[in-house]
């Protein structure tokens, strides 16, 4: 099916990922090509067919609810691009 | 010492024939006067290297040792190794340092493995040619204007070069099999929950495992034997013990049934890798296994299956990637939605982009049933496919890709060209199979790879049948030719 360009736009709204004006034309080309490659899907009957999410139709695991891990705030905060007393530095959010 | 196995060098370590400083060190200058020809690394340690290779000394000299101890390994640059970058061949993780160690390097460190480096990779794993790295594309030993595959192409390209031993690998959609396949080397993908995916940053969680690259099917059950296992931190890892991988490698193939799905030997396979895979399945014939024709009738849904599953995952796993915790942020953000927007038009590479879009899109609300529910109703008929044949074979085998190695530049400017690449590896993924590729011959010298496809948990199968073909036959112990100018 053939998407449209502002359709591309707020895709990559959704997804926060700006893209230059000057390549959403061919951006748009793309995902219509691959969006046109997997159309073919709907051609296929899969009425009372289960979706499949996990291959061995494995279940989430349980575990009892207790601390297993410290405190590691340090070696976390180390590698962020801006902290300051122990908080993740963002621009101002609120006026 | 370059051109021998992880078995043989084990046991030259253990002979105390060379140290593990002095096996690392050989590795390391490889590394350093041949990688500007292939560009398969990102990083290497070599102090780091060194020290570890000496710890393992210390443990050979005690005779304390196991079939790893002292054997340097390179690693997919995907694995959080602690306190060595790790950037997943994207910018977004250029600076990218991680505080802990991946299971899968944690494994290979209690077996006093060396960490040699982390090899270079497609962005995020996205990618068939390796072409997709920021830190440029890998070139394939065999033939430097050739791709080496991806997209573990670095890990595919070094063993081949013989700049590392073995290498990690991990295969979302062939790229374990499809660049073991284009560099003449053996590789395995497990099946999906057998070895952890903890620290293995995420590309589409359902479908990602983590495998071993090297020379031979031997040297892969022995990484496999230290990689697998329960992790009760990775919340898929299955508890199933693991056999001794090593233990069957000589069983005989007497009576073994291999499937031979008619739909991967029709159009669309090169005539000449065609040829080479036939002479390889008479060759397992003759040891014994008989060959049967079989079919997965949905195996022309693969590829659009897919490329719904794999980039919705993706989509949602990339979304961590906010340039607020670690990782890339762009400059002088004006606001929030700006810092977290430009963050990740610079971060990420235009697959990588595109794989988020196109799996966005198919995640939106009004969109969801028709694609993702979709993909995921026919991903159950595809793994029923193979289910059925295995009511009649043991294991299926077949072309790993449709031809071999393409050149670089060839395909990169086409994805959809780009994907049909991985036509005949998808499904195991999406069936959750283990896959291996074998090399069994030449094309125009390119190698060309066999695909063995297994039952769930089925791994010492596919490596006993790789072994015996190993031992009759010698196309894995063929060596690429020096880089010009050496």
């Amino acid at each position: 099916m053939a998407i449209e360009q502002d359709e591309i736009e707020k895709i990559a709204e959704l997804a926060r990922i700006r893209i230059a004006s000057q390549q959403i034309g061919e951006v748009t080309q793309r995902i219509t090509e691959i969006l046109g490659m997997v159309d073919q899907l709907q051609a296929v009957d899969t009425t009372n067919i289960e979706p499949m999410a996990n291959p061995l139709d494995a279940t989430q695991r349980l575990r009892v609810d207790e601390v297993s891990e410290g405190n590691q705030r340090e070696a976390f905060q180390a590698i962020a691009p801006a902290v300051e007393n122990g908080l993740y530095l963002v621009p101002k959010v609120i006026e | 010492m370059h051109t021998k196995t992880v078995a043989q060098l084990a046991q030259g370590l253990q002979q105390k024939e060379f140290s593990s400083v002095e096996l690392t060190q050989c590795f390391l200058e490889r590394i350093d006067a041949l990688d500007p020809f292939y560009n398969s690394f990102i990083s290497v340690n070599p102090s780091a290297a060194l020290a570890a290779a000496a710890t393992a000394d210390e443990q050979l000299t005690r005779n304390n040792a196991g079939p790893l101890t002292g054997i340097p390994i390179a690693h997919k640059d995907i694995f959080c190794t602690s306190g060595m970058r790790t950037s997943c061949g994207s910018r977004m993780l250029d600076n990218f340092v991680p505080p802990y160690d991946a299971t899968v390097i944690r494994n290979f460190g209690t077996a006093g493995a060396v960490i040699l480096g982390k090899t270079n990779m497609d962005e995020f794993a996205m990618g068939s040619s390796n072409e997709n790295s920021y830190y440029g594309p890998v070139n394939n030993p065999w033939d430097t204007s050739l791709v080496p595959g991806g997209s573990s192409g670095g890990s595919a390209a070094a063993v081949a070069a013989m700049l590392a031993p073995a290498a990690t690998g991990t295969d979302t959609g062939g790229s374990i099999r499809q660049p073991g396949a284009f560099c003449g080397i053996t590789g395995l993908k497990p099946t999906y929950g057998r070895v952890s995916r903890l620290g293995m940053v995420a590309f589409a969680s359902s479908l990602d495992q983590a495998g071993p690259l090297a020379r031979s099917a031997e040297d892969c059950a022995i990484l496999l034997g230290a990689m697998a296992g329960y992790d009760k931190l990775d919340s898929t890892s299955s508890e199933l013990p693991c056999p001794n991988y090593r233990a069957t490698l000589g069983d005989s193939l007497e009576g073994l049934r291999i499937g031979l799905p008619r739909e991967f030997f029709g159009d669309g396979l090169d005539p000449a890798t065609g040829v080479a895979i036939d002479a390889a399945l008479k060759e397992l014939e003759a040891l014994g296994a008989s060959l049967v024709e079989v079919s997965l009738p949905h195996s022309k849904l693969t590829i659009p299956t897919y490329y719904i599953i794999a980039p919705a995952e993706a989509s949602t796993n990339l979304s961590r990637f906010d340039g607020v915790r670690y990782g890339h942020r762009c400059v002088e953000p004006k606001d929030l939605h700006d810092l977290y927007t430009r963050t990740r038009e610079e971060g990420f590479g235009d697959e990588v982009k595109r794989r988020i879009l196109v799996g966005t899109y198919a995640l939106s609300a009004g969109y969801y049933d028709a694609y993702y529910k979709k993909a995921q109703q026919v991903r159950r008929l595809i793994r029923q496919d193979y289910l059925d044949c295995f009511e009649q074979v043991d294991i299926i085998a077949g072309p790993t890709t449709p031809g071999p190695a393409f050149a670089l530049g060839e395909k990169s400017n086409d994805p959809l060209a780009m994907y049909l690449e991985d036509v005949y590896t998808l499904a195991v993924n999406l069936a959750g199979l283990p896959g291996m590729s074998i090399p069994v011959g030449f094309v125009q010298d390119k190698p060309v790879g066999l695909q063995l496809i297994g039952q769930h948990f089925g791994e010492a199968r596919l490596l006993n049948v790789a072994h015996r073909y190993q031992q009759t036959t010698d196309w894995h112990l063929a060596h690429p030719a020096m880089p010009k100018g050496e």
